[in-house]
C-alpha cells in the first residue's frame, strides 16, 4: 500500500483583512469579501519565505511520522516564490531536515499544483521501490500587484507530506491529472507581480479541468459523489470550490472541513494541501477523500484517497483549524513593509 | 576558504551542538575540547530539542542597517532545556517578552547579502505556543 504516512502546515501568524485591503484602494470591502468569499489572507513575517515554511511544515511532518530522516530518499518542493531564481528550496529543506546527502531532490513550479505534482513523483517512486520515503511540500508566499484583485487573497502557507509504504494513514488508491495549454495566469522571468486574464477565464481554466479531472477519476474507479466522505478543491477564492462542488455533485458539509480559503487567503501551491490537511485532521478509518488540485497554465491532479486505522494513533495536534484561528491582524501599512512592497532609499 | 555561513549551514539550521561524555556538559556552538575535561574530554555531537526559556532580553532600538526594518526586534539569552545559554533573535511583539518565557526554535530568514546575493538561514526562537 502507497500513500501518505504523514502531514505537516504552516501558516505564518500575520494576517489583513479584506476591509483593510479595499479601504486604500477606494473598493467596497464588504462586497468584495462576500464577492470573493475571502475574509481576511494571510501574510510573511520579513524572515519567512517559501524555503522557511517549506522547513517548518516539512519538519512538523516528519516528527509527527517518527521516521529516521535519512530514509527519506526524495524531497519535491513546489512553488511559484522560489526564494532564488536558481537554486533549489529542496536542498534548503534536505539539509534543515537531515536527510543525509544521497536523496533525489528537485524544485517544482505549476502555479498553485505544484505541490500535488510533487507528490505524484514521490509515489511514483515510492511505488516503483526506488524509494523508502518521499516528501512533497507546497508552500508559497504568492505575490499580488498592489490593487490588483489578487492582492484581497494571494497569501502564504504551506504544506509538507510523506508518502511511503509503512505506516500509510491515507492511501493513494490512484490519480489522474488532467493537463492542457492555457495562458489564464502567469508570471514572466524578473517580473514580480504575475498577470491573469481577468474574470471570465474561470470556466476554460479552473472549471473545466478540476471537473474534467474529477469526472475521470471517480470513472476509472466506478463512484460517485455519494460514495466519498470528503472532498478538497483548490481554494483560489472562496465561491470557486464550492461552485464546482455543486457542478460535480459533491455538498457543501463533504467540503467544507478543508474550506480554508475565507480566513488564510490562497496559499497557492499550499492551498488545496492545507485543505487537504484540515480534512485529515478530523478524518476516521476507512473514510473516502478526493482531492483536487489546480494550477494555471493548466493543469489539475486528482486523488482518491482511503484512511487507514493508522490515523487513529496519529498525531494531529495542533490542527489546521487551530493555526488559522491564531491571526494577529496588521494594517495596510504593516502589509506592504512585510511584503517588502515599498521603494527604499539607497 | 568558504565563506563562515556555508562552513556553519549544518549548526544553524538545527541546534546541533556537543556533548562531553566525561562531565555530561552540553555546548553550543559547538566545541571540539571540553573546558572543563580538557585532554580527558570525550566529546560527542548531539542534537538539541529546540525548547528553551528566555534567561534574560535586550529590546534593540538601536538597529544595525539590515536589520532596520525589524526594529524593535528582541535579542534574548535562552537556555536550552538541556543547558546551554544562546544568545538568539525572539520573533514575538516586544510588550509580550519575559523573563522565564518558554521558547521553541524555528527555522528563518537571518540575513541576506543584497537582493541579488546569497541568502542566510537560521534557528530563531517564538514563544512556544505559537
Amino acid at each position: 500500500m502507497v500513500g501518505i504516512v504523514s502531514y505537516g502546515t504552516y501558516i505564518p501568524i500575520y494576517r489583513i483583512k479584506t476591509e483593510e485591503i479595499a479601504r486604500i484602494w477606494g473598493e467596497n470591502g464588504e462586497t468584495i469579501s462576500k464577492g470573493l468569499g475571502v475574509k481576511q489572507k494571510s501574510i510573511p513575517n520579513l524572515d519567512e519565505d517559501t524555503a522557511t515554511i517549506a522547513v517548518e511544515a516539512a519538519r512538523e511532518a516528519v516528527y509527527r511520522a517518527k521516521i529516521d530522516p535519512t530514509h527519506i530518499d526524495a524531497i519535491y518542493v513546489g512553488s511559484e516564490s522560489h526564494p532564488y531564481a536558481v537554486k533549489p528550496t529542496a536542498t534548503i529543506v534536505g539539509e534543515a531536515l537531515e536527510v543525509g546527502n544521497y536523496y533525489f531532490a528537485a524544485d517544482l513550479e505549476f502555479a498553485c499544483k505544484a505541490g500535488t505534482a510533487g507528490i505524484q513523483i514521490c509515489y511514483s517512486m515510492v511505488k516503483s521501490d526506488m524509494i523508502r520515503y518521499g516528501v512533497a511540500i507546497g508552500a508559497d508566499t504568492s505575490q499580488g500587484a498592489p490593487g490588483d484583485a489578487l492582492e484581497y487573497s494571494a497569501s502564504a502557507g504551506g504544506a509538507a507530506y510523506i508518502i511511503g509504504k509503512k505506516g500509510v494513514i491515507a492511501e493513494i488508491i490512484k490519480t489522474v491529472s488532467f493537463t492542457s495549454d492555457t495562458p489564464d495566469f502567469w508570471r514572466r522571468e524578473g517580473k514580480p507581480y504575475p498577470k491573469h486574464g481577468g474574470r471570465f477565464t474561470g470556466q476554460p481554466a479552473y472549471f473545466r479541468h478540476i471537473t474534467s479531472a474529477a469526472e475521470k477519476i471517480m470513472e476509472e474507479l466506478d463512484l460517485k459523489p455519494s460514495d466519498f466522505n470528503y472532498a478538497v478543491f483548490h481554494q483560489p477564492n472562496g465561491k470557486f470550490p464550492v461552485r464546482v462542488a455543486k457542478m460535480l455533485g459533491f455538498s457543501k458539509e463533504q467540503i467544507s472541513p478543508g474550506l480554508v480559503v475565507p480566513y488564510i487567503g490562497n496559499t497557492y501551491s499550499g492551498s488545496s494541501l492545507i485543505g487537504l490537511a484540515a480534512t485529515l485532521d478530523i478524518a476516521k478509518t476507512d473514510e473516502l477523500i478526493l482531492l483536487v488540485s489546480f494550477g494555471s497554465g493548466a493543469g489539475s491532479d486528482a486523488f482518491v484517497l482511503r484512511v487507514t486505522d493508522e490515523i487513529e494513533n496519529f498525531e494531529r495536534k495542533p490542527g489546521v483549524w487551530e493555526k488559522i484561528e491564531k491571526g494577529v491582524f496588521v494594517d495596510y501599512g504593516m502589509y506592504v513593509k512585510l511584503r517588502r512592497k515599498i521603494k527604499m532609499g539607497d | 576558504m568558504l565563506p563562515r555561513f556555508w562552513r556553519k549551514i549544518k549548526y544553524r539550521y538545527n541546534l546541533i551542538g556537543t556533548k562531553c561524555e566525561n562531565c555530561n556538559t552540553y555546548y553550543y556552538p559547538p566545541r571540539n575540547l571540553c573546558p572543563k575535561c580538557r585532554r580527558k574530554s570525550k566529546i560527542v555531537e548531539v542534537k538539541f530539542s529546540g525548547k528553551g526559556e528566555v534567561l534574560s532580553y535586550s529590546v534593540i532600538h538601536e538597529a544595525p542597517e539590515n536589520m532596520k526594518d525589524q526594529k524593535p526586534y528582541i535579542v534574548a539569552l535562552i537556555k536550552l532545556e538541556e543547558g546551554p545559554i544562546i544568545t538568539a533573535q525572539l520573533v514575538c511583539d516586544s510588550s509580550e517578552v519575559k523573563k522565564g518565557m518558554k521558547v521553541k526554535a524555528v527555522f528563518r530568514k537571518c540575513g541576506e547579502e543584497g537582493s541579488a546575493g546569497v541568502i542566510y538561514y537560521c534557528t530563531k526562537f517564538v514563544p512556544e505556543n505559537l
